[in-house]
């Protein structure tokens, strides 16, 4: 008691919710006993305000984000905003998210420029149009097959190159370094020339789109760029994403930067870092259409996604799959299948679930049905 | 009716393979004959509708159990196939087995030392997840389906191929049932866990059926016509398909009958047991009825929506519930609901008959079921009776502490109340019976936000909880006043709507004087009967009588502090339990939004909070019933000069507009980053043209007179927003399709009247007249199809999050938060190990936070 109810608070609140009985309390200067009655009060609060044992917090959750889906647009791209990389927002995106699809329908990244390099307009459109993918397909303005002596000449565009800032001399090298037993030459008059080791017609014309999708240079994947100012900052958006690439590059700030491919982040990042973003993107989509929910709901959903290391979608290949509830698989989708597959297997439903004692007409274990209170009933003729 | 008391609860479900001996076994009929009633219409014995597998005859006995139709369960038969045949449903794993076994032993197709070490793997794998169960299963099922050449016996392997649906090939050669399962026959007991079968529940040979049960009859009773007729059952149908089959087949066997007959007739008997078990399986045609019709076979029973899964065995329909339309009342309290006299003389409570309150209900048995207060049942140890002329002298004669009397619902009572679509916990609250005449449901305006609901038609449901616990539950859960606050983001949903808070706005505005006398009227009306000391009274304090001494808010303390205009109305202050200050808007008492119920909520508590609403949505409607409102087209007015200031503002936009098509056109138009120019000048031109109709609020609120009632509506917050009134004075503006100007319709224009290539921004659905003007028939045409637009939208949204809930209910139903403060599973799988990453209970929260700045209040108010 007494002093201690401040120490105390440090061990029993959140940090975070601590923090702020510390700022409020310096706010307006309360010290000694009088800081140590409000921490009392705020931890007593705080432990009211706890969860009860029992509460199904699923359901609960699995309502406050389907209840607004009912709102939510199902316009897929953001037009109005003129200045806007195209994503896909409102309920197609909350979906997919949730859906755990491979890749995202725009594929997309932010990324956060290192202090030295984002206050600088100029600077940070340099290196936006660094990080565009340029194919040698993107740098010509003709092809020539030549048949008889089994090459290709690639007439280089002038205005391409000095657009996506290329030399043809790289082009060459690039060229060079990929078909190594090719021989590639930049010839006089600007055109390039590839010799083929092959004599078939077929075989060249698989060639020569192969060849046309050589990289040159830039991060693979990214087709687009926009540098947009933030705040007191420049960052850069892009159309696809790449985020291994991006983040090794020198000027990038890795701590910020950030792709909206849950997927590609869990592979780079790990799968703290997916589940955090799972729950950003949900969270972006609803703050755009002002819906609000409140941030444990999408906490929930995400480390459900994600508990077992790997991400698994709201779907019947996902989540549900992995019930050990044979009944509960049945229920959602296809229950032949589950319930054929039980039997050759011998499995044992445990009921432990709530639609598998709905089924059987027996209490569900959440909530009130939790506690198994007995009551002996003694009859008045009952002996001791 | 006997009332047992049931101790023992189903602990676990096991699933089983049906072995022929245990098909024997639970049979009560060997079934041989596929005709079902001899000449006389009575069932044949050893048919298909065989009285000894249940009876559907009212007024016979079922010969295996002795009892009459609804007491029989029904009971299974059997046939003998001639054949036997394969079970649709195993082939993948009969398949499976096939492959991974030897052709010759029957061990699987695995060395002993990778059998040892499997066998290991698949030990330490069951104790934990089932999921590293099945990777080990399934690794062992490739690597035994790769090896070619026994390790037992040295056997080369066949290729075996599946022909769907029933067939396989083993290298060319077609492999009968008989020779299936005589393969899987052989495989030892020994092997089969590593194929993920357990030996003692099953044998895999029993995939492959030699006998076929027959369901009882009374899950395929026929129906009796009109006419007399008999229709049977799909079921039955199929069945009789099978039995006559298989009597062929056995027949031309017996008679020594070419191979080529008796392999047709076993392929259609596969046929027929295939398309009973399940009749939509690919590259089978599907049985069908003599009329055409695709016959309901057993898997088309269970699955699916309509399937037994999801509507018999997840959803269950229900006794005592009662729906109607619903229509608003604004006199009972928002935790009341006003049910019709109809619907509670239906409806009923069983009430136990004990020495302290047999008085009471043998009233209600004196009235009995057509007489409000009444009964309608009475349940004796003999049975349940239903209260009559006749019986009443009876029952009330007899009755005596231990019946159950089921009363008419009462005043008072708690009763279930629904809106669908039940989107969320909110959309089944309990109420408190009010019995009122006519023939709605009457709900207070004030818990419409919650249901989502409104009084255009709208109809509600009813449900009568039956028991102690139930009802315990339904208070202590489910009261209105616990759903206050919505779990989604933690702040009350519940308030003030439209009447209620314009009438309060009307009279809390400026400093207007009411005699005590109309006081006293009004304050009674509302059911306050203690009202200060005072000759006169403000409309702001009137208000403030409703509040608390100790209630204190400011809506803006930064502007408060400096603000030395006392009792102005432009932002609310209320200092002990006084509204000193401001108007009462939405913002205070509204829904969702209402900072006054929040605020008060957090200091006083639900029941009192929702006793304010209920108090404060009153004091709205009858003092707005003395001061009257209404709107009227000369709201709309606008002074000379002024509208043409609005169309001037849109020329201006419209010229803006030409000059940047023009650009386009020219191909001088600088494209924004990854957009082509189309996409750029569209995006400007929506710029622009939206800019352009936001301007002209600018001149109507200029222009607008400002004390009319529509106005008055919308700075109140009741109804109607600034963009209704541009919309009604000003201009519609952009009608969109797709969220893009309209650009569709003919070759290259939008309507037959524009020239070719006219992208322009009449072409393009900008509407330039308001609603009051009129549009003129193209704006008209691009208005009905912006609305139309809207309308398939919401057409497709709904299914979709619709879906999109109900995957998110069954992924999620089952996470629960355990006495340890974990988040788990069913399987207790933890998911987080604390709620939330702090374990706060969002709906207990303040906007999913703790107000210290209240505790500090309160600790240096208190000292």
């Amino acid at each position: 008691m007494g002093l201690d109810d401040l120490k105390r608070a440090e061990q029993v609140l959140p940090k975070k919710l601590y923090e702020k009985l510390l700022e409020r309390l310096k706010r307006y200067n309360i010290k000694g006993k009088l800081a140590n009655k409000v921490a009392r009060e705020v931890i007593k609060e705080y432990e009211r305000v706890q969860q009860t044992p029992g509460e199904a917090v699923g359901v609960v959750t699995a309502q406050s984000i389907g209840e607004p889906g009912t709102q939510m647009t199902l316009n897929v791209f953001h037009f109005a905003g003129v200045a806007e990389m195209n994503v896909t927002i409102g309920l197609p995106r909350v979906i997919e998210v949730l859906d755990a699809r491979r890749t995202p329908s725009t594929p997309s990244m932010t990324i956060y420029l290192k202090k030295e390099y984002a206050k600088d307009e100029k600077e940070v459109r340099r290196i936006a149009a660094e990080l565009i993918e340029v194919k040698l397909n993107d740098l010509i303005s003709d092809t020539v097959m030549d048949l008889l002596n089994t090459r290709l000449l690639f007439t280089l565009d002038k205005g391409a190159l000095r657009n996506y800032n290329v030399k043809p001399k790289q082009v060459e090298e690039m060229l060079k370094k990929v078909y190594k037993n090719a021989d590639v030459k930049l010839l006089k008059d600007g055109r390039i020339r590839v010799k083929l080791k092959t004599e078939d017609v077929g075989e060249m014309y698989k060639l020569k789109s192969k060849v046309l999708d050589t990289y040159i240079k830039g991060v693979p994947g990214v087709t687009h760029v926009l540098p947009i100012r933030d705040k007191k900052e420049w960052i850069i958006k892009t159309a696809g994403t790449n985020l291994k690439k991006v983040l090794e590059l020198p000027y990038v700030d890795p701590e910020r930067t950030i792709s909206n491919d849950i997927f590609e982040i869990a592979k780079v990042l790990g799968i703290e870092a997916a589940r955090n973003a799972i729950i950003n993107e949900v969270k972006e989509v609803l703050d755009r259409q002002g819906i609000e929910v409140d941030i444990r709901h999408l906490m929930l959903i995400a480390d459900t996604m994600t508990f077992d290391g790997k991400i698994r979608g709201i779907t019947r290949y996902g989540i549900t799959s992995q019930k050990s509830s044979i009944l509960a698989r049945a229920s959602f989708e296809i229950p032949l299948k589950h319930i054929f597959s039980a039997a050759v297997k011998n499995e044992v439903d445990p009921l432990q679930g709530v639609v598998e004692n709905v089924m059987i007409n027996q209490p569900v274990p959440v909530g009130t049905g939790i506690p198994k209170l007995i009551y002996k009933v003694k009859r008045s003729g009952d002996k001791e | 009716m006997n009332e047992q008391i049931i101790k023992d609860k189903i602990g676990a479900i096991e699933f089983r393979l049906l072995s022929p001996k245990l098909i024997k076994k639970m049979a009560a009929v060997k079934v041989l004959t596929p005709e079902l009633y001899d000449a006389d219409g009575y069932p044949m014995d050893g048919g298909l509708m065989d009285l000894r597998m249940g009876v559907i005859d009212p007024g016979l006995r079922c010969r295996t159990c002795g009892s009459k139709v609804r007491d029989c369960p029904g009971h299974f038969g059997y046939i003998e196939l001639a054949r036997p045949v394969i079970h649709v449903e195993f082939v993948d794993y009969i398949y499976n087995f096939l492959r991974a076994t030897c052709r010759k032993c029957g061990r699987i197709l695995l060395s002993e030392k990778e059998i040892e070490k499997f066998k290991e793997r698949l030990e330490m794998a069951s104790k934990e997840e089932s999921l590293v169960r099945s990777n080990v299963l399934d690794e062992i099922l490739k690597r035994a389906k790769a090896t070619s050449v026994c390790p037992h016996c040295g056997e080369k392997q066949g290729k075996i191929r599946l022909k769907k649906p029933t067939t396989f090939i083993e290298d060319g050669v077609n492999l009968t049932p008989i020779d299936v399962r005589e393969r899987l026959e052989r495989i030892p007991d020994d092997d089969l866990p590593l194929l993920g079968m357990n030996p003692q529940a099953g044998r895999p040979e029993w995939m492959v059926l030699t006998l076929l049960p027959i369901p009882p009859v009374t899950v395929r009773p026929s129906i009796t016509l009109e006419t007399g007729e008999r229709s049977e059952d799909d079921l039955t149908h199929k069945l009789g398909d099978i039995v006559r089959t298989n009597q062929r087949l056995a027949e031309n066997i017996m008679a020594g009958a070419p191979q080529i007959i008796i392999d047709d007739l076993w392929e259609l008997l596969q046929y027929h047991v295939t398309t009973f078990f399940n009749n939509s399986v690919s590259q089978v045609p599907p049985a069908r009825h003599r009329s055409g019709r695709i016959l309901k076979t057993l898997a088309d029973r269970i699955r699916g929506k309509e399937g037994r899964f999801r509507h018999n065995l997840a959803g269950k329909r229900v006794d005592f519930s009662a729906r109607t339309v619903i229509s608003p009342d604004s006199y009972i309290k928002p935790d009341e609901v006003g049910v019709p006299y109809e619907v509670a003389m239906e409806l009923t409570i069983p009430e136990r008959v004990t020495e302290w309150n047999i008085e009471w209900l043998r009233k209600f048995v004196e009235n009995g079921p057509d007489k409000y207060p009444g009964a309608n049942y009475v349940i004796t140890p003999q049975g349940r009776k239903r209260i009559t002329k006749e019986t009443k002298e009876v029952i009330l004669q007899e009755l005596m502490p231990g019946h159950i009397v089921e009363r008419h619902l009462l005043d008072g009572d708690l009763v279930l109340f629904n809106r669908q679509p039940s989107l969320h916990r909110m959309n089944i609250m309990a109420h408190r019976v009010r019995v009122l005449p006519y023939k709605t449901f009457r709900i207070s305006p004030v818990v419409t936000a919650p249901y989502n609901a409104d009084f255009d038609g709208d109809e509600m449901n009813l449900h009568v909880p039956q028991t102690e616990e139930a009802r315990a539950e339904a208070e202590v859960l489910m009261e209105v006043k616990h759903h206050l606050v919505t779990p989604r983001y933690g702040l009350p949903i519940v308030g003030g709507k439209q009447d209620y808070i314009l009438g309060c706005y009307l009279l809390t505005l400026g400093k207007r004087k009411f005699p005590r006398s109309f006081v006293e009227q009004l304050m009674f009306s509302i059911g306050v009967e203690e009202i200060p000391d005072k000759k006169e009274f403000t409309g702001k304090e009137i208000f403030s009588i409703l509040l608390p001494k100790d209630f204190n808010y400011v809506e803006d303390p930064e502007k408060c502090k400096g603000c030395k205009q006392k009792g102005s109305d432009a932002c609310v202050l209320i200092k002990n339990g006084q509204l000193i200050c401001g108007a009462v808007t939405k913002k205070l008492i509204g829904g969702g939004k209402g900072k006054l119920f929040q605020e008060y909520y957090k200091l006083y508590g639900p029941e009192k909070t929702l006793d304010l609403m209920h108090k404060v949505a009153l004091l709205g409607v009858e003092f707005l019933m003395h001061e009257g409102a209404s709107i009227s087209l000369a709201d709309t007015d606008l002074p000379e000069g002024a509208y043409e200031k609005i169309v001037e503002r849109l020329k201006k936009a419209e010229e803006e507009v030409e000059k940047l098509i023009k650009l386009y056109k020219e191909g001088k138009l600088e494209p924004y980053p990854g957009r082509t120019p189309r996409e750029t000048l569209e995006g400007a031109m929506m710029g622009i043209l939206n800019q352009a109709r936001d301007d002209t609020s600018k001149v109507l609120r200029k222009y607008l007179k400002k004390n009319t009632g529509t106005f008055t509506m919308i700075r109140s917050g009741a109804k109607g927003s600034t963009l209704n009134l541009i919309l009604m004075v000003a201009c519609l503006g952009q009608q969109s399709l797709r969220g893009e100007r309209i650009n569709r319709g003919f070759k290259e224009r939008t309507l037959s009247l524009f020239k070719k290539g006219d992208i322009g921004v009449r072409a393009g659905g900008f509407v330039m007249h308001g609603y009051k003007k009129g549009l003129d028939p193209v704006e008209f045409f691009f208005h009905a199809v912006a609305g139309r637009d809207s309308l398939v939208n919401k057409g497709m949204r709904t299914p979709k999050s619709g879906y999109l809930q109900r995957r998110l209910v069954n992924a999620l139903q089952d996470v629960k938060v355990l006495y340890d403060g974990t988040v788990r599973d069913s399987s207790g799988v933890i998911i987080q190990f604390k709620y939330g990453e702090d374990g706060i209970d969002v709906s207990k929260s303040d906007h999913g936070d703790i107000d210290i700045d209240m505790i500090i209040e309160r600790v240096i108010g208190v000292g």
